[in-house]
Order: structure tokens, then sequence, then C-alpha cells
């Protein structure tokens, strides 16, 4: 009974999910980038990317496993079935934890488990933007290390799409630690010779930067994603000064030599099927 | 600075990151209690507008940090405990600074920390904030002085970032649990040095220095005495610790 109710549960997941989050309502959308309008549709064949100006919309992480693991291959970790114990006592945090549940239909910030990319078996985290900005709290920082820990036991890569406002400020100090956490984790899989591939998608900052993600043997973006430590209003109020154009991006990361690849979305499966069989 | 002239016999400081430069927001050096070498990684602001100038306000840059993990493996290298001391607002947010991968180096030193072969003991000395504190905080024992104050952000940041109003971080402070007694019920940290109540006066940072003097060199012991393969297995049980949360049934 319990299984089947399971199976449903991951049948469902690997179905072309019905888009809640990521777009917004209706048959239409406009892209952020060249203000085209496309039908929702076609734009969903299109892995969420502009057809006319190659602009990634920002998507959920229910729709990237759907786009980059084989059919019904994703079994997520049931056993990470955890919650915060709201340690800085916020009571609007828990309300608003509750209501992001119910709208995006994920339990937290990143979705991880175990799937195949043409046949070949990883351990992933799929961090969702819409879950309170991508914020890494105490359950996100426990169920990627989780993830860590088991692709070391099962000897499988990990693969990481990172997503993220940073730590998350709700839990204060206890957020900061999951850096220390999620990062010595990586150093132990690091050791034990698991392949780790970190993907930075659009937008990535603060703690999720400055720690596991920028700590990938393979380090992968998609074009155009923000990616940086400060946030730019940041660095602007700081230095007093405008930022330069293109600050920031994948394509500046790239050229000052932090990112191994720049990955469209269409071939993202393809690539890291590639790395898993280079690094076999 | 201050404290490191107090609590060792000797110091030599060492510079550079042997790729960029030498920033001087982050101190390295060799240093000796009795018999003891250690090496040092401090965090350093300047007392006063000239000096704190030179140090970039105590804000590291990424070559800071490379600094920083350059000494950590010498370390390793001769067996010499590593002294960390945290006081900085923050990583330095400017543009070189995300050109030459501020999140990368600190997430680079944590990951070195997290697994070093040799003991590290970590003091927060003043105020530490974000991942710019926590790039040198990862260790076997982690000190905090009692009026510290450690923080996933600064308390302005916080307000801006919660609330949208810059103006409320005496609010903002008193919410985030920040203070060292807070950090030790959250064990965050193992154990606070008691400074005299008025705060750190010149004359108190002697009495705080010798403090911290007295259990650096027994907390050397300690850890000495332990093999290095389960004093790396402690440091990473610790951190895999942090953070509680609660397991519901499926």
């Amino acid at each position: 009974m319990i299984i089947d109710k399971l199976k449903k549960r991951s049948n469902e997941d690997d179905k072309e999910p019905k888009s809640k989050a990521d777009i917004p309502v209706g048959k239409w959308v406009k892209c952020d980038k060249c203000g085209e309008i496309i039908y929702k549709e076609k734009l969903h064949e299109n892995f969420s990317v502009c057809p006319l100006c190659n602009h990634h919309f920002r998507l959920s992480a229910r729709r990237r496993i759907w786009q980059i693991t084989d059919n019904n291959s994703f079994e997520p970790f049931k056993e990470l079935n955890i919650k915060t114990v709201n340690p800085l006592e916020m009571p609007e945090y828990m309300d608003k934890l509750k209501g992001l549940k119910e709208k995006t239909g994920i339990e937290e910030a990143v979705v991880c488990g175990k799937g195949k990319i043409n046949g070949e078996e990883a351990v992933l985290c799929i961090m969702d933007g819409n879950f309170l900005m991508g914020s890494m709290g105490t359950v996100v920082g426990e169920k990627i290390t989780y993830s860590i820990e088991k692709a070391i036991e099962l000897k499988l890569p990990i693969i990481i799409f990172s997503v993220s406002g940073g730590a998350r400020m709700q839990e204060g100090i206890l957020s900061l630690m999951q850096m220390a956490k999620t990062s010595s984790a990586i150093a132990k899989a690091n050791d034990a010779g698991i392949l780790f591939i970190s993907v930075f998608t659009d937008p990535t900052y603060g703690g999720v930067t400055a720690s596991f993600a920028s700590l990938g043997d393979i380090v992968l973006a998609e074009p155009g994603a923000m990616i940086g430590f400060a946030g730019p209003r940041v660095i602007e109020q700081t230095i007093n000064q405008k930022l330069p154009s293109g600050f920031q991006t994948a394509e500046f990361l790239l050229e000052h030599g932090f990112i191994d690849k720049i990955v469209e979305r269409k071939d993202m499966k393809e690539v890291l099927y590639k790395l898993i069989k280079f690094n076999k | 600075m201050d404290y490191i002239d107090v609590i060792f016999d000797e110091f030599m400081e060492l510079h550079g990151d042997r790729t960029f430069s030498d920033n001087k927001s982050i101190v390295c050096g060799l240093a000796r209690i009795g018999e003891q070498n250690y090496t040092i990684i401090a965090e350093q602001k300047g007392r006063n507008t000239k000096e704190n100038i030179e140090r970039n306000f105590g804000m590291p840059n990424p070559e800071s940090y490379k600094k920083g993990i350059r000494f950590m493996k010498q370390a390793e290298k001769f067996n010499r405990p590593i002294i960390t001391f945290i006081d900085t607002k923050g990583a330095y947010p400017g543009i070189g600074a995300e050109e030459r991968g501020q999140g990368e180096a600190i997430a680079r030193s944590m990951f070195e920390l997290s697994k070093l072969k040799t003991p590290v003991i970590v003091i927060v000395i003043g105020e530490a904030s974000s991942g710019g504190a926590l790039a040198l905080g990862v260790g076997d024992k982690i000190i905090m002085l009692e009026n510290a104050v450690y923080s996933v952000l600064s308390p302005e940041g916080y307000a801006s970032i919660l609330w949208k109003d810059a103006s409320r971080k005496e609010e903002a402070a008193e919410k985030m649990k920040l203070t060292a007694h807070d950090l030790l019920n959250f064990k965050v940290i193992d154990e606070i040095i008691k400074e005299p109540i008025q705060g750190v006066e010149r004359n108190d940072m002697k009495e705080i220095s010798e403090a911290l003097k007295a259990r650096i060199i027994e907390l050397t012991k300690e850890l000495k005495s332990k093999s290095i393969e389960s004093l790396v297995k402690a440091r990473y049980e610790k951190f895999r610790n942090m953070g509680e949360y609660i397991k519901e049934e499926n």
C-alpha cells in the first residue's frame, strides 16, 4: 500500500509537470529578456528557453528533474522527510514555509534523490528558487549533506543544480554553519574519489556560491546565469560606482576561470552523461 | 595582532598568497609558546583610519583566503597546530573580489580546513559576520570572547534583507541570537572566554590574552593527544551535526 503510494508519487514527478510556479498562469508568456510573447506549450517543448533570444527561464526542481533524468528513473530520498526547528523562534517564518509547501508542491528549497541519466546512475540535488529564493537553512544543508554522503556510500557521482539567494536569514547562524557542513561533506567525497558536478543556474549567490557550489570537480553553468558572492546592489553601495555590463554572468565567470563550461539547457543531459562516462 | 603579541612568546609574520598579492586583511605567520610552534591565520582590522585602509577594513579579498590556505597546508606539512582569529564584518564585496572568485576562495578555505591533518583552534575575538568569517571558522575547538558576536550577516544587512529597513538593526540584533551565550546553546561554539564587564579596554586585553593563552596551551595538549584520524573525524562530525531538524514519519 505504502509502496503503491510512493510509486504513484514518483510517477507523477516524472510526468511533464503542470507548470505552477515557474511561469505565470495563462497560455502565453512573455520573455523577460526580449519581450517576445511565447505560446507556453512551445516554451516547454523548448526546455523553457526562449526560442527567439535563448533566454533561459527559471525552472522548478520538478521540471528540471524531468528534463535531465530518464523517464521514471528519479527516486527521491524519502527518508529525508525533515523540517526545521525554527531556531530563532519566528512564528511568521513557519507560516511562510507552510504556504510555500502548498504553493510549490515541494517540501523545501532542494529536492534530492537518485536518478538515471541515459542509463548512468547519479545522486541528484536540485534546488528550487520558488521556495524562499532557494535559500539554505538547516533542512537544505542537511538534505545536501545527506545526499553527498549517500553518493559516497553508493559510490555514485553527485550532481547539484544550484539556485539560491544564499544562507537563509530566518535561521540565523545555523544557516551559516550549513556552508561549513556541506563544504566538509564535499571534501569527504573528494577524498573518497567521488565525482561532483556542480551546475550554477540563475541566480546563485552568497552562502551557496561560497560553499559546495564552487567546489565541483566540474563546474557548469547555464547561459546568462547570474552568479556571485556579494549581490550587485551591495557591491554598488560599497564601491559607489556602477557595475560593468555582463558583471557576474556565467560568461564573466568563465572568462575569469571559475567555470569549466557553459551548457545550454537542451544539451545539459547529454553533457552530464558524457562527463559521467569520462570519469568512470 | 594585539592579542597575538601578548599570547605568543614569539611571532613572525610572513606574507603573500604566491599567485596574486599579499592582502593585509588576513595576517599569517609563525608563532611559539614555549617549545610549541603554531601557524597563525588572523583576520585583522585596523586601529585607525590609516591602518584600516591598509587592512581593507578587515574585509578579506579572495587572495587573503588563498594566503590562508597556503599557510594551512604548510602547517599540515610540519605538524603545526593552527590558531585562527576571526574578526570581520564579512568578505569584501567588490568588483575585483568577484572577478577573482570570492565565493570559491571562501568555499575552498572551509574545504581545506575540514580535512586538515593537524589541530585547528578557532578564536572569535570581535565581530564575526557571514561566510567571510566562517572561512576561517572550521576547527576542532571554537572559542569565543564573551562580548564578541557571530552571525550570518551584520544586523544592518539582516534587517535590510528581512524587513527592507536597515535602521531596524537593533531589533535584528536581538532576534538573531548572535551572542556568545546564544552560540554556545546552539553548540556552534565550544567555550566562552569571560571578559571584564566594560568591554575590551586596553588594560583588559592583557587579562583576556592571558586567559586565551592558558586555554590554547591546554587545548593543544588535549588535541595533540588524539590520533590525527580521530581528530579529523571528530571535526567532520562536529560540523556535520550543526543545525537541529525534526525528522517526520513517512
